[in-house]
């Protein structure tokens, strides 16, 4: 098995960290794993992407022009890579602040509206990891118990209580998810 | 089974050279490598191991810190991007004129000049055919994945002493910026005073003993013959470098009528081209030189007999493709394909290109 994402949205979103978790899940389950960020002048609010593979065999390419997964999270980015999914590929995306919807007709297309169950729920910083969660769904690469391991692996001691929220969150997405076509 | 973690190239350089019992690291930060200085501020090496880590005030400081280093037997290494090893090469011609080891790492970035901060190979002609002044030669590794970042800090360590000759890793801002599963070195202990002087106490600047001369560290010879022999003692060096420290990986290559040559990160573009070349049923290969000097000339020349055409995939306007030419020796064609200026070249770009230019040109 072989699954390359993007994902990709404003900085300070939480895309890069989605993608380290997402990675060092697949760690876990004794997977190959790659993460390649967009570096450069970017900061809070300009736009961020990270491409993530996890495979059962050695990770040729971490670059990537085409993408079994695109995790979508703001409209430039839904307009750089809607058509570099893959013919059958995944599509997840937050409507929030979308005005153009995807209008492929050959990928699946799942909706998870994150920004706004977060802020609903008062926890805005766990939106990330609702998205992860409604991703786990579509696609269940990785097991829950794998990204929790992961967590506790990735962060620091200090940060371990916070771990129980943010796998609530990741359940809270899994039920959110939405099936668009 | 070591130390498994996810981590950046650039941070496994600084975590391995803490492992393999680095005794200093100098350097200035610069875009894509700052995590190496980074990673070593925050691990505070000189708590643990006694390492010493500096920021100096410029690259050409931290350059002459390892030729002060090197001198007195220690393990020294420095880190920077493209511009910033430009203004290093003068310290490393002196540092190979005066045969002195050590490690220097280029996270290469698109030039000339400041040019850009994104991925870039365009730093070949410099790593690999002098960079600074003279008749001299680098051992250069070139890494393509964050567990040979790991692995070539140590190696770089090992054949510059055994050459006392200073060894660059040449490598991306991909390979430094990107995360991958690694395995950490066990840790090794730095070496003692005593220690370094019984295994270099024939060369080291380690204060003048009453049984013999001075050991001065400099590249200044006056004596224009001295010098010649100077120079035909390294070339010596470099000829046995050839001889026996040729490292490259070659996959696919036993029956590939097309020969993918790439290094870095365009060896693992290349390699994803390779498998969607083969599903086409094109029979294509790869050969990544694992040491850019000294370049597997040979090996790439044993190809000539079932190839009908070789593609040098660099992030370049075409360097290394000099030297796959030369290792062709006009056996069959050879051509070049990369992108410039910080732009990072895609597998399907290069299925492309190894159709348009070997197959179907």
């Amino acid at each position: 098995m072989t699954e390359e994402i993007i994902i990709a949205g404003f900085g300070g979103q939480g895309v890069l960290s989605m993608g380290k978790i997402l990675a060092y899940s697949g760690i876990m389950q004794n997977q190959e794993v790659s993460w390649f960020p967009s570096y450069g002048p970017e900061m809070r609010g300009g736009t961020a992407n990270v491409t993530v593979i996890l495979s059962d065999e050695r990770i040729s390419s971490p670059v990537l022009n085409q993408f079994d997964t695109a995790i979508i999270l703001n409209q430039q980015s839904l307009d750089k890579f809607e058509d570099k999914v893959k013919p059958g590929g995944t599509l997840l995306f937050d409507p929030n602040g979308i005005i153009k919807e995807p209008t492929r007709t050959d990928i699946k297309i799942y909706k998870i509206d994150a920004t706004r169950i977060a802020a609903d729920n008062g926890q805005p910083k766990t939106f990330n990891m609702i998205v992860l969660g409604a991703f786990l769904k579509a696609k269940p690469i990785v097991k829950i118990e794998n990204v929790k391991k992961g967590l506790e692996k990735s962060l620091p001691e200090r940060h371990h209580k916070m771990i129980p929220m943010n796998i609530e969150a990741l359940i809270l997405g899994e039920k959110e998810l939405i099936e668009v076509q | 089974m070591g130390d498994l973690r996810l981590m950046k190239g650039n941070e496994v350089i600084a975590e391995a050279a803490i492992r393999c019992g680095c005794d200093g690291y100098f350097g200035y930060p610069i875009t894509p490598q700052s995590e190496v200085m980074e990673t070593l501020m925050l691990r505070r090496p000189w708590e643990e191991t006694g390492m010493v880590v500096l920021q100096a005030e410029s690259e050409v400081a931290s350059i002459n810190m390892m030729f002060g280093g090197a001198s007195s037997g220690k393990k020294v290494m420095t880190s920077s991007s493209s511009p910033g090893i430009s203004l290093m090469t003068e310290g490393i011609s002196y540092m190979a004129g005066a045969e002195l080891p050590g490690v220097i790492v280029n996270v290469q970035r698109g030039g000339p000049g400041l040019g850009t901060i994104q991925p870039s190979q365009a730093d070949y002609f410099q790593a690999t055919k002098g960079g600074g002044h003279g008749d001299y030669r680098l051992i250069v590794l070139a890494p393509n994945s964050v567990q040979e970042m790991n692995d070539f800090v140590d190696l770089g360590f090992e054949l510059s002493f055994k050459y006392r000759n200073p060894a660059l890793i040449l490598t991306d801002g991909v390979i430094g910026q990107m995360m991958e599963k690694v395995e950490l070195s066990e840790f090794k202990p730095r070496l003692t005073d005593k220690q370094i002087e019984e295994k270099y106490g024939e060369w080291i600047a380690s204060g003048k003993k009453p049984d013999r001369e001075r050991h001065i560290k400099t590249s200044l010879e006056m004596v224009s013959e001295v010098q010649e022999k100077n120079n035909e003692r390294f070339q010596a060096k470099y000829r046995a470098m050839e001889k026996d420290e040729v490292r490259f990986e070659a996959i696919q290559c036993d029956d590939a009528e097309y020969v993918i040559v790439a290094y870095g990160v365009s060896s693992r573009i290349s390699q994803k081209a390779v498998v969607l070349l083969r599903e086409q049923g094109i029979k294509a290969g790869l050969l990544r030189p694992i040491t850019l000097f000294p370049f597997p000339t040979q090996k790439i020349n044993q190809l000539t007999d079932k190839a009908k055409g070789f593609l040098s995939v660099e992030m370049s306007s075409g360097q290394m493709i000099e030297d796959v030419k030369l290792a062709v020796n006009g056996k069959t064609k050879v051509e070049h394909f990369g992108r410039m200026g910080g732009v990072i070249a895609t597998p399907g770009e290069v299925v492309d290109a190894v159709k348009q230019k070997l197959i179907g040109g």
